[in-house]
């Protein structure tokens, strides 16, 4: 039980923080992404992270927070391995993925469908 | 003729030949679905991209007013036009299919008042026999310019508004029985400092407030000279804080006599924030709605007050406040006359 609950309460803090923002703070959308990115950095460098993803699951990876974290975390990785460049060629290596993934279903759908809205 | 300060009285009374009035799903689903001469189904209107639907409903809105008045295009001297988007290019493309000279007007969702007044100082002055004066706004094209493509689907706060898929139009001319343009009052910018874009009625509410004074100021009249003084697209939020501050300028006018079309073209049930915004909005309310209940004989004077947010999204990204503005155009019923 405990595997739903914790991912449940820490997933939906980041998006209550993420609403806090927007209806409190005015925040444009674009403003809370990347504060909710840039912070899953900061936390990810700062180590709190990982432990964040130990505790709570899916609830740490599925927010926009855990992709700040990959960023980080890609560029680091590179970094050891290949010195001060590898923060720039490491830096999309664990998103490249998501991103890329965001743009091919993207476009694929745009052949089929259109717009309702 | 100037009158006080910002105000033009029209002696020789241009009337409202004819109108065109065309509006999208959602409006068609509203309390004045009746009023509009066509509602599309399909926000498309089967066209591959929503900018060509914007200007085919414009196109369309100039058809319903010429077949009404049974003329031919060749018979209208000036096409006054302007929408939302940059450029104005539904204005511009439908002008290059109408193939009329042209007057491209920007002065946001005030436009469709800003036509109106230049249009009968035109007529007044002996420029023209008729004219066309129009403004179109599209909901999915207006949110693509301004705020984000509508398949990103952020969030709205309670204050946004729902810009109108509509294009109205009013075939204007020098004689007829419709009903007459007798004065226009041409607002200043105005800019309480608000920058929130999602917050535009209470940004207008103050460019509104001080158009209708100034129009009461220079024709020295007091409110109960109209049946019906109704704002361009302040929402409810911006209808109160008006309302407020018109009774603060010493003017009290009844709900009944002061309303907006922002909140008649949609009902409460409707999924529209604080109501209807865009330039269309005002159009199709008063071609549509206003003009068919002046024609029932159920209003005489109607002072109708566009109202216009001039801002741009680099402005706001560069977070620069929201300058408003508001144009006030005075009708009266053809019996009067």
């Amino acid at each position: 039980m405990e595997h739903y609950i914790w991912p449940f309460v820490v997933g939906g803090l980041i998006c209550v923080i993420g609403q806090v923002l927007l209806d409190v703070a005015k925040l444009t959308p674009a403003h809370v992404m990347s504060i909710l990115v840039v912070s899953g950095a900061v936390l990810g460098g700062l180590g709190l992270y990982e432990p964040l993803i130990e505790f709570a699951g899916a609830g740490a990876t599925v927010p926009i927070t855990s992709f700040g974290n990959s960023l980080l975390h890609g560029a680091m990785t590179e970094a050891e391995r290949t010195g001060l460049v590898g923060i720039l060629t490491g830096i999309f290596e664990l998103t490249s993925a998501g991103i890329s993934s965001a743009i091919i279903f993207g476009f694929l759908a745009s052949l089929f469908f259109k717009s309702k809205g | 003729m100037l009158r006080g300060h910002q105000t033009w009285i029209f002696q020789n009374r241009p009337v409202i030949v004819s109108t065109g009035t065309v509006v999208g799903p959602m409006e068609g689903e509203g309390p004045l679905a009746l009023d509009f001469d066509l509602v599309h189904g399909d926000i498309w209107l089967g066209q591959d991209s929503l900018e060509k639907a914007e200007r085919k409903m414009l196109e369309e809105a100039c058809e319903q007013a010429f077949a009404k008045a049974d003329l031919n295009k060749e018979a209208v001297q000036f096409f006054l036009c302007g929408d939302l988007i940059n450029q104005i290019t539904p204005s511009c493309f439908a002008a290059r299919t109408l193939s009329v000279p042209f007057l491209g007007l920007y002065g946001a969702c005030s436009t469709s008042m800003e036509a109106l007044a230049l249009g009968s100082l035109i007529i007044d002055s002996g420029g023209a026999q008729h004219l066309i004066c129009a403004a179109v706004s599209h909901n999915s094209t207006v949110e693509k310019q301004f705020r984000y493509p509508t398949e990103y689907g952020g969030q709205k706060p309670p204050t946004a508004q729902w810009t109108v898929t509509g294009a109205g139009a009013a075939l204007v001319g020098n004689q007829g029985t419709g009903p007459h343009i007798t004065s226009a009052t041409i607002g200043r910018v105005i800019d309480m400092g608000i920058s929130d874009p999602f917050n535009m009625g209470s940004a207008m509410a103050p460019a509104a407030v001080d158009t209708i004074t100034a129009h009461f100021r220079d024709l020295n009249i007091g409110a109960d000279h109209y049946d019906l003084i109704v704002t361009g697209d302040l929402g409810h939020v911006g209808y109160e804080i008006a309302r407020d501050l018109l009774i603060k300028h010493g003017l009290t006018i009844s709900e009944e006599r002061f309303t907006d079309c922002g909140i008649l073209i949609y009902s409460r049930e409707q999924p529209v924030f604080a109501g209807g915004s865009g330039c269309g909005c005002s159009a199709v309310v008063t071609y549509g709605h206003i003009l068919k209940r002046m024609k029932a004989g159920e209003l005489t004077r109607v002072l109708v007050v566009a109202t216009g947010a001039l801002l741009s999204p680099l402005s706001y990204q560069q977070k620069e406040s929201i300058p408003c503005i508001a144009h006030a155009v005075a009708l009266e019923s053809g019996s009067e006359g």
